[in-house]
């Protein structure tokens, strides 16, 4: 085992020590990075507000069955909602994986920027639902800490994936697969949106000239995936691209458990827009289970410009290589 | 105050794609020891006085009938119908019921000693005469514990079909009506609709001499009941299909039929009145086919005074899909005997019904597997009644039927083919 980065401060902390010597962060690996507590919305097991996740009645009764289909209503990280400020996301174990190994984190960094991580663990790595809620814990505290040290969306993201992935990359034991999952970020300020992925989650623009905003690291036409988090991938560099837009409209995260179902910008952005971001969120998950719910699914929703449609119409997401 | 207490058996487990849940809902009414005196009742002692009970019988079925008077604690309302091809209320007589008290029980008796034994038999009749009796008082005295006794000892021949189940009919849910049939000319399937529909037991009486303790067990045992009209409440799901809800014990009742429904996912079904005692029934319900990892609820089980809303006792039937064979395979242990109880029942009225049409293949076939059951499962008693009329060859297992069976034997067969027995050994005491 090496030194590796403290993912809640960024100190170099030495193998074998259990906590940061500058912050006290517990090092071990299931411990998500713990974030400022008003930052983090605490994910709300489905209670009597929310609709069922099996017929979408609003009937959950006080134990948890739809009192008119019968489901349980999946608790914890089988079905997790985080409604933030503007924003909100939801993650479904949907109905073929035994488990949910998707991940979310929602955070609000100063006045102006919110952000937004989904992680998918690769199923066939040990402990993926592990690895992305690490990863998506590390880069969405580390990207609201670099943006309130001053730095820009764009290097914040670039730290915030590299922190994300050794930390994932150190939780490998020994005589087993790495851990592994993939990552996309969105951070969303006045008029500008900055994303950054690794592997085959994607982010959309959703409004006037909807979008597709990242470019899959993956074999075309297959899941295999060609960029990861995980200590056998290498040296990780994360793609990201910035815009500018008045909008209105909105930025969608989301894993391929929505995607490989409804990839077309289009009927993401007719479901979406008009809705609030809670409720789309959980149109969009609602969508991909009748759709067969083969994976796990994970879905976060940032409106933009909310308010008057602006002159400007989309300034087109220039790529930006790295 | 009466507490009740729902317990459910099952195997939630279901293999992937598997649609049909069976489970036990074990009801257990409990309460103080002593007679709940504030509780309302009303009882009405109904007595076949048809020209068959002459001799003998009238006289033992005089003293059955006062020594339920005499079981009667104070206050209770009662009356006595004498039943023939009419229905006369030999007390009080002025289409009221009176409330039992020392001069009062003394004038029912005497009434009683009064009775004679003259004329036909058309039970509907008796039965509708008790019902409106049973609602003029229940005008000013509502939530009472209705309860009657019925005797008989023949087959109701002066009354049409029609008219017999158009007065079963009308006292649908007015009272509940334990049944006696003594001798050996009553029909036992005929009684059995009374017992069914009134939720009441059916039991042969052999000797009219046995006549008066069992009248006073039954009116004791209708004295200890604290709670009426109480209704098994059942909601399932809305893509679901109720396969049969009934009861299995102490005996057998196909309560499938019964249900009133409350909403479109919900419907009651009656159990009648409550004392200290358990009783349990068995649901299946098909549900749609779920993914591994699911669970739903396939059934919500509530016990409510339908009247006041009031919920007594709730369980849940669940359902959860998995693809451990070990968890999906194994049959729940109540599950399975209360389906072999209800299989050796059938066994014998189909043996009875095949032996009298003369099918002497299928009624030893099915005599001799119930006496294979019967044996195994702990029905002591059946087992005897079975041995009276199928012999089993202990070197070859053969079964063959007796030449010779006593019709008080049959009688007693037929008749408690559905009493069932609990389950012997039961890991969960």
């Amino acid at each position: 085992m090496v030194s590796r980065p403290c993912p809640v401060c960024g100190t170099t902390v030495l193998a074998g020590e259990a906590f940061c010597e500058q912050c006290g962060h517990d090092m071990s690996f299931v411990e998500p990075a713990p974030a400022p507590p008003s930052a983090f919305a605490v994910a709300a097991a489905a209670g009597r507000s929310s609709p069922c996740t099996a017929c979408g009645s609003d009937s959950v009764g006080s134990e948890g069955y739809c009192e008119n289909c019968g489901m349980l209503q999946p608790t914890g990280r089988d079905h997790m909602e985080i409604e933030l400020g503007p924003m909100a996301g939801v993650s479904d174990r949907g109905l073929r994986h035994s488990r949910n190994e998707d991940a979310m984190a929602l955070i609000t960094a100063g006045e102006d920027a919110i952000v937004a991580v989904v992680c998918d663990g690769v199923s066939t790595s040990p402990r993926p639902d592990e690895a992305s809620q690490a990863a998506a814990d590390v880069a969405a505290a580390t990207i609201a800490k670099r943006l309130a040290e001053g730095e820009g969306p764009e290097s914040a993201t670039r730290d915030a994936v590299r922190l994300a992935a050794s930390t994932v990359a150190s939780a490998a034991r020994p005589g087993e697969d790495s851990p592994a999952c993939t990552l996309v970020s969105a951070v969303v300020e006045r008029r500008r949106v900055t994303v950054g992925w690794v592997g085959d989650s994607r982010a959309y623009w959703l409004g006037d000239h909807s979008s597709l905003l990242t470019i899959d690291d993956a074999t075309p036409g297959t899941h295999m995936l060609t960029a990861w988090l995980g200590a056998d991938a290498g040296e990780v560099v994360p793609h990201v691209r910035s815009f500018t837009t008045d909008g209105p409209g909105a930025v969608l995260l989301c894993s391929d458990g929505l995607w490989n179902y409804y990839p077309e910008p289009e009927a993401l952005a007719a479901t979406t827009l008009g809705a609030p971001p809670l409720a789309a969120a959980r149109r969009l998950v609602r969508l991909a289970i009748e759709a067969g719910g083969h994976d796990n699914i994970t879905v976060a929703v940032i409106p933009f410009g909310q308010g008057e449609r602006a002159e400007t119409t989309v300034a087109f997401p220039k790529e930006r290589s790295d | 105050m009466t507490d009740f207490a729902i317990r459910v058996d099952q195997n939630k487990y279901l293999p992937a794609g598997s649609q049909e849940v069976h489970a036990i809902v074990t009801v257990e009414a409990s309460g103080p020891v002593e007679r709940a005196t504030a509780t309302e009742a009303a009882e009405v002692i109904i007595v076949d006085t048809s020209g068959s009970m002459a001799y003998g019988k009238i006289a033992e079925a005089r003293k059955a009938a006062q020594a339920a008077i005499d079981t009667l604690r104070d206050g209770v309302y009662f009356a006595v119908i004498a039943g023939d091809h009419q229905a006369e209320v030999v007390f009080p007589g002025d289409g009221r019921l009176a409330p039992a008290d020392p001069r009062s029980r003394e004038a029912a008796k005497d009434a009683v000693a009064r009775l004679r034994a003259d004329g036909g038999t058309a039970m509907g009749r008796w039965l509708r005469r008790a019902a409106d009796l049973f609602s003029a008082h229940q005008v000013s005295h509502p939530g009472a514990i209705r309860h009657a006794i019925l005797l008989t000892d023949g087959k109701n021949e002066h009354e049409p079909a029609p008219e017999f189940d158009a007065n079963l009919a009308y006292c649908a849910g007015k009272f509940v009506c334990d049944c006696r049939g003594v001798g050996t000319d009553w029909v036992v399937a005929e009684v059995r609709r009374i017992g069914s529909t009134l939720l009441g037991s059916v039991m042969d009486v052999r000797r009219p001499e046995e006549l008066e303790a069992d009248f006073r067990a039954m009116t004791e045992a209708a004295m200890g009941k604290t709670v009426a009209d109480v209704a098994l409440r059942l909601w399932t799901p809305r893509a679901a299909t109720l396969n049969f809800v009934k009861q299995v014990s102490p005996s057998l009742e196909d309560l499938t039929g019964r249900r009133t429904d409350v909403d479109a996912l919900t419907g009651d079904y009656p159990t009648g009145s409550w004392g200290g005692e358990t009783r349990e029934y068995h649901i299946s319900v098909r549900v749609p086919p779920g993914n591994v990892g699911q669970e739903m609820r396939a059934g919500l089980v509530r016990l409510v005074v339908p009247d006041t809303g009031q919920v007594l006792a709730v369980g849940n039937i669940l359902a959860q899909w998995s693809d451990d064979p070990a968890q999906s395979t194994r049959i729940n242990p109540r599950v399975a005997h209360y389906t072999g109880q209800q299989e050796l029942a059938s066994l014998i009225q189909e043996g009875l019904q095949a032996r009298n049409a003369g099918d002497v293949e299928t009624a030893t076939a099915r005599l001799g597997r119930a006496r294979g059951i019967a044996q195994r499962a702990g029905n002591e008693e059946t087992a005897k009644l079975l041995d009276k009329v199928v012999e089993i060859d202990p070197e070859s297992g053969t079964a063959r039927l007796k030449r010779v069976v006593d019709k008080a034997d049959e009688i007693a067969l037929d008749t408690r083919s559905v009493r069932t027995v609990r389950m012997r050994k039961d890991p969960e005491g």
